[in-house]
């Protein structure tokens, strides 16, 4: 007897299993992305300081991540860590680390962005009414710088969500991972499943990751109709 | 053996690997252009249903990983009778992925020419058409290069990911070569030079075209 191949999802624990292999996807995500959007803050405050050789090496940081696919990002944490400085993290931990580095090197160059973008007369006047440097960021260009780069910062999100996918070439048991080792596992009973698995896949990374483009890109409009009155 | 004489054995095989990641980023980026064009004017003059189909192809390119779409690609396609080979499926993906992209870039850069523009074009008695061709294009497009020479970044690397579909372009190469050798510094060390040699001059060359094609905006 012929089986549709949707059937491949309810059969036995498949279904649980691929979002089982989606919370592992979105906690590496979530983690990499806490730890990197912090980082990535501190950076680029730094980058905003007149410090020249500071600013130097917090830019050759951005460019190395912004010249390096994320596939090999990977694969030079998943060898060097281990055998060149005898770090032995799980796959896991360090797909969070790589994704963190990567996510805090982006997020550097957002923040920087805003923050010379608020107007110089804002800087300015904080100077003039004798705000100390702290005092200026925490009260003048942070908050103005927020707003500004906010829509930046959703679409950076979707990004690193998008990259976790791939994951699987690390043999993290992410959700790509788990879904092919459900196709395999099921390819006798189910021929058409692999359609439908691959296709469940791509419908979960759609579902996280297009509420969050859709508010990136509002932000972005009202963001421009302030600007353009 | 030396690290230098491993790094000599296997320049040739990486060569290949550097001439075929390069010729399908440019292949991938050629059809991205060529599509997103088309779907930013499906939806600069609202056509009707094309408009709508045009949109909804670029959300769904645009909020799932270039990976999720070969597999699809790849592996689903061939059940129901689809079958393409490795390399044209990468093309194809890449396509698939880039145009939404670009579109996005090309239609950011159409609404971004200041209101007063489109007015006073309108106020002159311009049709749309007309407005389109000389007023919004003209302006759009330069202000929409920045995003294009990042998707163009962003592009190249993905072809990286060509690796899972077993297309030896250059990361697949490296992988493959490790796997054979188990040196993994030298051919990761030759993996990252590999990017740099292509990313680092385009970036340059964009930037500067960046900076060229910003004396013909006008009315900001």
């Amino acid at each position: 007897m012929a089986h549709s191949g949707i059937n491949v999802l309810f059969e036995g624990r498949n279904l649980i299993r691929l979002f089982g292999g989606l919370w592992t996807t979105v906690e590496i995500a979530g983690v990499a992305l806490i730890l990197g959007l912090l980082l990535g803050i501190v950076l680029g405050v730094l980058r905003t300081f007149p410090n020249r050789l500071l600013r130097l090496v917090l830019r050759l940081y951005l460019e190395f991540f912004r010249i390096t696919p994320t596939v090999v990002l990977l694969f030079l944490f998943y060898y060097i860590l281990p055998r060149q400085l005898g770090v032995n993290l799980p796959a896991n931990q360090m797909a969070m680390l790589a994704f963190a580095l990567w996510t805090s090197a982006e997020m550097s160059d957002i923040v920087r962005g805003a923050l010379i973008s608020v107007p110089k007369h804002q800087r300015e006047s904080g100077m003039a009414i004798g705000l100390n440097r702290w005092q200026l960021y925490r009260y003048v260009l942070i908050p103005q710088a927020v707003s500004l780069e906010l829509p930046a910062t959703v679409n950076l999100v979707t990004r690193v969500i998008k990259t976790t996918s791939v994951l699987m070439l690390i043999s993290v048991m992410d959700v790509i991972n788990v879904g092919q080792q459900v196709v395999e596992a099921n390819n006798q009973k189910f021929p058409t499943g692999v359609f439908w698995v691959y296709g469940m896949i791509f419908v979960m990374y759609f579902a996280i990751d297009y509420p969050l483009s859709w508010w990136a890109k509002r932000l972005d409009k009202k963001r421009l109709e302030r600007a353009n009155g | 053996m030396s690290s230098w004489q491993i790094i000599q054995q296997s320049l040739p095989l990486f060569e290949k690997g550097f001439v075929l990641t390069l010729w399908l980023s440019f292949i991938g980026i050629i059809g991205s252009i060529i599509v997103g064009l088309i779907c930013s004017l499906l939806k600069y003059f609202r056509v009707p249903i094309l408009s709508k189909i045009a949109v909804i192809y670029v959300e769904v390119s645009r909020n799932t990983p270039l990976l999720v779409q070969l597999f699809f690609l790849y592996y689903a396609f061939p059940v129901l009778g689809f079958k393409l080979n490795a390399e044209l499926c990468g093309i194809v993906g890449l396509i698939f992925l880039g145009g939404s992209y670009m579109a996005e870039g090309f239609s950011g850069g159409f609404d971004g020419v200041s209101k007063t523009q489109v007015e006073t074009g309108k106020a002159i008695g311009l049709s749309q058409l007309q407005l389109a061709r000389y007023v919004v294009f003209p302006q759009g497009l330069i202000l929409s290069v920045p995003a294009l020479a990042a998707n163009m970044i962003f592009l190249i690397k993905e072809t990286s990911i060509f690796t899972v579909i077993a297309i030896p372009e250059m990361t697949n190469t490296a992988l493959d070569l490790i796997g054979m050798y188990y040196r993994s510094n030298e051919y990761l060390l030759m993996l990252v030079i590999g990017y740099a040699l292509i990313l680092i001059p385009l970036s340059l060359i964009l930037t500067i075209l960046e900076k060229r094609v910003r004396y013909g905006s006008f009315g900001n």
